[in-house]
């Protein structure tokens, strides 16, 4: 056939599998949308959920998400960026290189709940941190840490070399040129991966019934004082995120209008992870162009 | 001592931040190297436990079909027959990613080479909102539209492995197509220059020269999308039917080494047989993952450009 | 670049005193059982509200959990559905029983099945296999999809021990919480399973045995043989604020009020008392 013909019809079939794609995730979007949104209100936003009875809201673990997405990140993001760095930049190629990466891989195909026990023996039990934001935040650490790590790595390695040779050229130790030239080349490339990384943690509901709890005591929002156990910026209270409280109630939840709370969660979910998807892009996109000159 | 001599002997600043920073990532690896082997020490004693403290034969536990750790047969042995879970995590898994393949890397070329703009104004962000939906929520959608369609069109429960591959190629879908974008685009354009300047036209380009190029990425991306789908439990246990029995079709009940694991965990006894032998399937599942990695890499090496 | 740094340091700060420093306050953790999380958590948050200062974290986790973080002593409170005997792994004798409600259980099927009463036989034949289609037992022309909870669930555990009587179930489908084999019994024509009185509602059918409806008035005299206690253990006698916990949730208040508020049988209701072995006496 004639090379144009097969050009034009590999087009085609291209611009068909992006249409079937967005038309099916937009069919999921727009179905769990659809089904969540006529529940959510103001007050369903901001009280606080009921074991029993009908009415419940979500306010405290819409919190609670956020909350542990911020801790969590604070501590993977660091970790994953020096591993990444040291895969890409430093790491020789030898087989002991390989093994490191190909057990990073394996690592990711645990399943959560695995995580989720290791956390709960180690951090629950161990550490005596109990049911808690820091028993989460560091198991899903745990949990995200291998595709972060991977991810880091590969956008780094995506740099052109002439980039490190620019900055070696200019009197700049490795270490600089990575952190002052090659990262911020690289940012677009990580942020995806630390979006992904933040979508899992919303999302992610086995791995934190272990380590985070499920349960959501009342909080109060007018004390700031981390070391209180009532305080919103406890770290060592229990927290039941989105994700969970869609579980439980999914699960075992004998509340009246529990079809209506997990169908309005999960609206108020994937809205959440937008918000967070346009933020982080935006914060990115400025962050890239003042560190670059793009 | 004269000042030059003295800076000739002593080190730069810049290799002392050189040495701290390497110092520094290299602490990272190691953490989380020791995380790894932390969790692998961990999952490997428990599941071993099975074999060695509970004298379950290694070839029962990878070939009979009845699992029921809790009920002894007619020899007084544990029942606890795997095959019937590794039939149902590789039927998924590799399904799925047939199924996902395709559609993810026709995705990403079409982001990447296709129409970028398109690409990173609809589809990207799309996708990434698609990590961010909990597995109950794939797994009630799955419940209530992807079992009733298979059981009306093709009849049976609608239970089976070939709801849980409708399930798991969404869930794995947006993982395979970012890292494969990510792959593609890391290859230099002056391959595409190169190509077209030769005569070749586009579609030519991609599938003999960017493709190519970016396949070993593109096999990470799907690494990680079947250990993704390997490692899924809540949102597959809704709808393949979770139950221990070897399938013998696409739409019989099945189960999958994860979804046993996660619903069987928290009704275990820790130390008992019963938990020994979920992590024995935690243990298997890691093992054929290592499996699956080591065969991907093998195939990314033969079609490695030289 | 500087500035993130220094509020990150000052973050991580925060974080790492907030751990050395014990939280104010009493607190207790109780931890087991899905389907007695929800009654001890509003006993917990109506208990909190009366004694103030007192933190009771009460976490899910599954009866096995339950029973093993409290015999290593890991936990104050393991909630379980079962007796810890009845459990493989428990050393029983170290541990006490508090008994703080009832639940029964009852068989349900899809609607579509046009069955609404059987005899035990023939809901353990259903079970183990024999009958395989709703005919059989006087009902439509329709495949029998049996769903069970996962093995180990104390609510699997009770309804196959006063149902299937030591016979073999066969191997079906499985799923580990009440909600979920609900939904699926609610829209898998021909499925039948089983789920405590309180997740009885208008999308299934539940089954009467003989005749005998599954209600509570018949749990409380046993004329309704499938219900079970809930327990909550302590390792060995409990002191301070488990001991005044629960002696709140025991306390006949309680249990009038909250415990059959959420659709359990409060223990003072009860005409009849079972022990492990499954004896039952009149109180």
């Amino acid at each position: 056939m004639d090379p144009k013909k097969v050009d034009k019809f590999a087009t085609a079939t291209l611009y068909t599998i992006a249409g079937v794609i967005v038309v099916i995730l937009a069919s999921l979007l727009g179905y769990i949308l659809w089904q969540g949104l006529p529940h959510v209100s103001w007050h369903f936003l901001t009280s606080p959920a009921k074991a029993f009875e009908a009415g419940g809201g979500i306010g405290i673990q819409l919190f609670n998400s956020f909350y542990l997405l911020l801790l969590s990140m604070v501590i993977a993001v660091p970790l994953a960026l020096g591993a990444g760095i040291y895969l890409a930049e430093y790491a020789k190629k030898s087989w002991l290189t390989d093994v490191i990466r190909t057990a990073i891989e394996i690592l990711s195909s645990l399943p959560s709940v695995v995580v989720g026990l290791f956390g709960f023996l180690v951090f629950v039990l161990q550490f005596h941190f109990g049911f808690s934001i820091i028993s989460g935040a560091l198991a899903l650490t745990m949990f995200n840490l291998p595709l972060l790590t991977r991810n880091v790595e590969d956008s780094l390695r995506q740099v052109s070399f002439t980039q490190r040779e620019a900055g070696l050229a200019l009197g700049l130790s490795r270490w600089e040129t990575v952190i002052h030239v090659i990262i911020p080349e690289a940012l677009p490339g990580i942020l995806t991966g630390m979006i992904l990384g933040a979508g899992r943690v919303f999302g992610e509901a086995a791995a934190l019934i272990y380590t985070a709890g499920q349960s959501a005591p009342a909080l109060d929002f007018s004390n700031w004082n981390p070391l209180n156990i009532a305080s919103p910026l406890n770290p060592l209270r229990p927290a039941e995120t989105l994700a969970v409280h869609i579980w439980k109630i999914n699960s075992e939840g004998i509340q009246p209008d529990a079809a209506a709370v997990s169908a309005g969660a999960s609206a108020v979910l994937i809205i959440a992870v937008l918000l967070f998807n346009v933020l982080a892009r935006t914060l990115g996109n400025r962050l890239y162009k003042k560190m670059t000159a793009a | 001592m004269d000042p030059i001599k003295e800076a000739m002997l002593h080190r730069s600043r810049s290799a002392r931040i050189e040495r701290r920073g390497k110092l520094i990532s290299l602490f990272c690896i190691t953490l989380i190297v020791v995380v790894v082997v932390a969790i692998f020490t961990f999952v490997a004693s428990r599941g071993l436990a099975t074999f060695f403290t509970n004298g379950v034969n290694l070839w029962d536990f990878i070939s009979k079909t009845t699992w029921s750790p809790a009920v002894k047969d007619a020899h007084g042995a544990a029942q606890v027959g795997a095959l019937p879970m590794i039939v149902g995590s590789f039927g998924v898994t590799l399904l799925s990613a047939v199924v996902a393949t395709p559609f993810a890397v026709g995705a990403a070329i079409f982001m990447t080479e296709i129409s970028p703009t398109l690409g990173k104004k609809v589809l990207q962000p799309v996708i990434e909102l698609l990590v961010g939906i909990p597995s109950v929520v794939y797994g009630f959608i799955g419940l209530s539209v992807v079992v009733p369609f298979i059981r009306h069109v093709l009849g049976g429960t609608g239970f089976g492995i070939l709801a849980g591959t409708f399930v798991l190629f969404v869930m794995i879908l947006p993982t395979v197509t970012s890292m494969t974008v990510d792959a593609l685009k890391a290859v230099p354009r002056h391959y595409r220059e190169a190509s077209l300047a030769l005569g070749g036209t586009r579609w030519q380009t991609i599938s003999r020269v960017v493709i190519r190029a970016g396949m070993p990425g593109i096999l990470t991306g799907i690494v990680f999308g079947m250990a993704r789908a390997f490692g899924e439990a809540l949102a597959v246990q809704m709808v393949i039917g979770n139950a221990a029995l070897l399938p013998t079709n696409l739409i019989s009940p099945a189960a999958t080494l994860t979804s046993v694991l996660t619903s069987g965990i928290g009704n275990t006894v820790m130390g008992s047989l019963e938990n020994n032998a979920l992590w024995s399937l935690a243990l298997l599942l890691l093992l054929m993952s290592l499996a699956f990695n080591l065969l991907i890499r093998w195939i990314g090496k033969k079609g490695e450009m030289k | 670049m500087k500035k993130i740094l220094a509020i990150l340091a000052a973050f991580c700060l925060t974080i790492l005193t907030a751990c050395g420093a014990q939280s104010a306050g009493e607190s207790i953790t109780a931890v087991g059982s899905s389907a007695l999380q929800p009654l001890v958590e509003a006993a917990a948050s109506q208990f909190q509200t009366d004694n103030l200062g007192v933190f009771i974290n009460v976490q899910g986790g599954g009866s096995g959990t339950g029973l093993s973080q409290i015999q290593q002593g890991a936990v104050e409170i393991g909630n379980s559905d079962l007796f810890a005997q009845e459990k493989d792994g428990i050393d029983a004798a170290k541990l006490v029983d508090h008994r703080v409600a009832v639940v029964g259980i009852a068989p349900i099927v899809n609607k579509q099945v046009g069955v609404t009463s059987l005899n035990v036989v023939q809901l353990r034949r259903l079970f183990t296999g024999e009958i395989t289609n709703w005919k059989q037992v006087g009902g439509r022309d329709l495949p029998v999809v049996v769903v069970n909870r996962a093995q180990g669930s104390g609510t699997r555990a009770t309804f196959e021990k006063w149902v299937l009587q030591d016979r073999q179930p066969k191997a079906a489908q499985e799923q580990d919480s009440t909600g979920m084999v609900r939904s699926i019994v609610a829209s898998t024509p021909g499925a039948v399973s089983y789920v405590a009185f309180s997740y009885v509602d208008k999308t299934v059918q539940p089954l009467a045995l003989s005749g005998v409806k599954p209600t509570d008035a018949n749990v409380t005299t046993n004329a309704w043989p499938i219900w079970s206690y809930e327990h909550m253990y302590t390792r060995g006698q409990p002191t301070g604020l488990t001991k005044r916990f629960l002696a709140y949730v025991q306390s006949p208040a309680t249990q009038e009020r909250l415990v059959a508020k959420m659709g359990y049988i409060p223990m003072t209701k009860m005409q009849v008392e079972r022990d492990a072995d499954g004896n039952v006496t009149k109180r």
